[in-house]
């Protein structure tokens, strides 16, 4: 059969770390990466210049190594994914032209990461209100900082990072609001995990720049016209219902309550998937990162947020299985027990993170009627709760009535607040679609390999 | 290095590598797009290709991600 042993979907920490593993391995590798760097989300960097952070010389080494081992395929997207007989397809996007071809591959790692999951408040959707990530992309791939006064908001460990990040880069960090964590930063739990070094790093960072952090505070709403000029902040009880509150001026926010696992093309093909401790659909997979389907591996976020140093081991952990799964047939397990026993570490603090930096229901109160929950369809929340009136029990049926998820981004922005409104866990989304694809791009769909 | 690209006419300028949209915010234009319903401005919000609230028409083609299209010196951007 012609193709490749191994197509990987994505360049972040996973995806380099699995199709070089396999490659050292031996097997014919292809990865593929809609942007036009490798790095992901964790090791993005600008264009001309080499990733920075933990473990970055690493990475740099790794992509260096894969460059001689395995064919690169950036600014390549996958739309979609199929199995066959004995090989699956992956349906790509060439190029800004999005020129359509397929690739084959006996086995495929799946590798997506994740996207932020934002909580929709009054004024979300005003110019200069970003996601956390979002303007964590902006600074670190495009040199770009989200504004000049940034207020950073929301939940999880993400938020330090980002507003370190700011205040390095000059900007004026009007403080951090963590709806959780009544302990504040002195007992982050990232201090309990041992990665005292990280915390006061970012606490240092912050300190050093003046930037206040507030336990129990959000930005429960955001004012302006055509930018956002001014937001509320609010003191929370543990329920997150609003205490009192402050406004506070600035020209943008960064606001992100955790991320949701990429995991459409898992779903595609059938995968079996689990929930994770924060609520989030993901791809179960064994020790050996295989998921239910024959062939299809997955690493990353896609199974279960734990960040990038997890990621990497996860991707190593795919890459030497795939390998072996290749050679002798699947089944048994090729996972030296050191890298086991760190990835059981890892995923305990990854799981103990997500249970210290819930969702809470009281941001439900936050909305007024005309909120907009789905941005891209223009749905507000009485809508929402209309369709819930007439009997809609379900974020499907919901969907149905009212339309939130039915536009452009197909859910991934309000997916998790409808479920949240529908009083449900969020399900797998089911999209045969990945990547949008134009007409046009369709009907040029041809059967070609890359060259 | 860096270069010139237009927004409805006016000169932007581009740091080499950026993003239309990257480059965009960073001249202090925002948002560069109405919403079909309420005309509700918008601009960047996941900055990773996820949300398409960035979407703008680039040398005539439309609908294109700003946060994701690199900008190349002489693009034509336009606003709607
Ligand atoms: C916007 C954003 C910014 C973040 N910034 C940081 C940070 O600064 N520090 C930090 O500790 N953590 C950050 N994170 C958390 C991040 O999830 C992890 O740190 C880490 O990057 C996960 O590694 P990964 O390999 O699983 O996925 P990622 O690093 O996300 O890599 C996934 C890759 O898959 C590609 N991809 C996805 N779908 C497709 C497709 N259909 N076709 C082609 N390619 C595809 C993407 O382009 C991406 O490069 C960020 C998350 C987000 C969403
Ligand atoms: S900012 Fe979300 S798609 Fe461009």
């Amino acid at each position: 059969m012609t193709g490749y042993d191994l197509v990987v979907v994505g360049g972040g920490p996973a995806g380099v770390a699995g199709a070089l593993s396999a490659a050292q391995a031996g097997l014919r590798v292809a990865l593929v990466d809609a942007g036009p760097r490798l790095g992901g989300q964790y090791f993005r960097h600008r264009a001309g210049s080499l990733p920075s952070g933990r473990g970055a010389d690493r990475f740099v080494r790794q992509c260096r190594a894969l460059r001689t081992r395995a064919e690169l395929l950036l600014d390549h997207k996958v739309w979609a994914v199929e199995q066959g007989e004995d090989s699956v397809t992956v349906h790509v996007m060439a190029g800004q032209e999005e020129r359509p071809f397929t690739l084959a591959c006996r086995s495929l790692l799946i590798a997506t990461g994740a996207h932020d999951r934002p909580l929709p408040f009054p004024g979300w959707d005003l110019p200069g209100v970003l996601t956390a990530g979002g303007a964590q992309a902006l600074l670190k791939g495009e040199g770009v900082p989200a504004g000049r006064r940034v207020v950073v908001s929301g939940t999880g460990p993400f938020l330090l990072p980002v507003a370190a990040g700011l205040a390095k880069a000059g900007v004026s960090v009007a403080g951090v609001f963590e709806a959780n964590g009544p302990l504040g930063l002195a007992r982050h739990p990232l201090l309990a995990a041992g990665k005292a070094g990280e915390a006061l790093g970012y606490g240092a960072a912050l300190a050093g720049h003046r930037v206040p952090y507030r336990t129990r505070h959000a930005v429960v709403a955001a004012h302006g016209s055509s930018r956002v000029t001014h937001v509320t902040v609010a003191r929370l009880d543990a329920e997150w219902r609003v205490l009192s509150s402050r406004t506070v001026e600035c020209d943008a926010v960064a606001v992100g309550y955790g991320f949701v696992p990429q995991i459409d093309l898992a779903v595609q093909l059938g995968c079996a998937t689990t929930h994770s401790a924060d609520g989030s659909p993901v791809v179960d997979v064994d020790e050996g990162q295989r998921t239910s389907v024959a062939s299809v591996y997955a690493a990353g976020e896609p199974t279960g947020v734990g960040g990038a140093e997890l990621a990497e081991l996860e991707g190593r952990t795919a890459g030497l299985t795939i390998a072996h799964d290749l050679a002798s047939g699947e089944g048994g397990d090729p996972v030296p027990g050191v890298l086991r026993r760190r990835g059981e570490r890892l995923r305990a603090f990854a799981r103990a993170l997500q249970e210290a930096y819930p969702v809470q229901p009281g941001w439900q109160d936050w909305l007024h009627d005309d909120t907009l929950v789905c941005r891209c369809e223009e749905v507000p929340v009485s809508r929402i709760r209309e369709a819930m009136d007439l009997g809609a029990t379900d974020a499907r049926s919901i969907k149905l009535l009212a339309r939130p998820g039915m536009g452009w981004c197909q859910g991934r922005i309000c997916g998790y607040a409808v479920s949240c409104l529908a009083g449900e866990r969020p399900q797998a989304p089911r999209r045969p679609i990945a990547q949008p694809i134009t007409l046009g791009c369709l009907e040029r769909i041809e059967d070609e390999q890359p060259h | 290095m860096s270069f010139e690209i237009t927004v409805d006419g006016r000169p932007v300028p581009v740091v080499q590598g950026q993003s239309v949209g990257a480059a965009l915010h960073a001249a202090g234009i925002t948002s560069w797009r109405s919403t079909r319903r309420e005309g509700r401005p918008r601009g960047l919000f996941c900055g990773i290709g996820v949300c398409f609230d960035c979407l703008v028409t680039v040398n005539g083609r439309e609908s294109q991600r700003a946060c994701l299209v690199p900008a190349s010196p002489g693009d034509e951007v336009t606003t709607s």
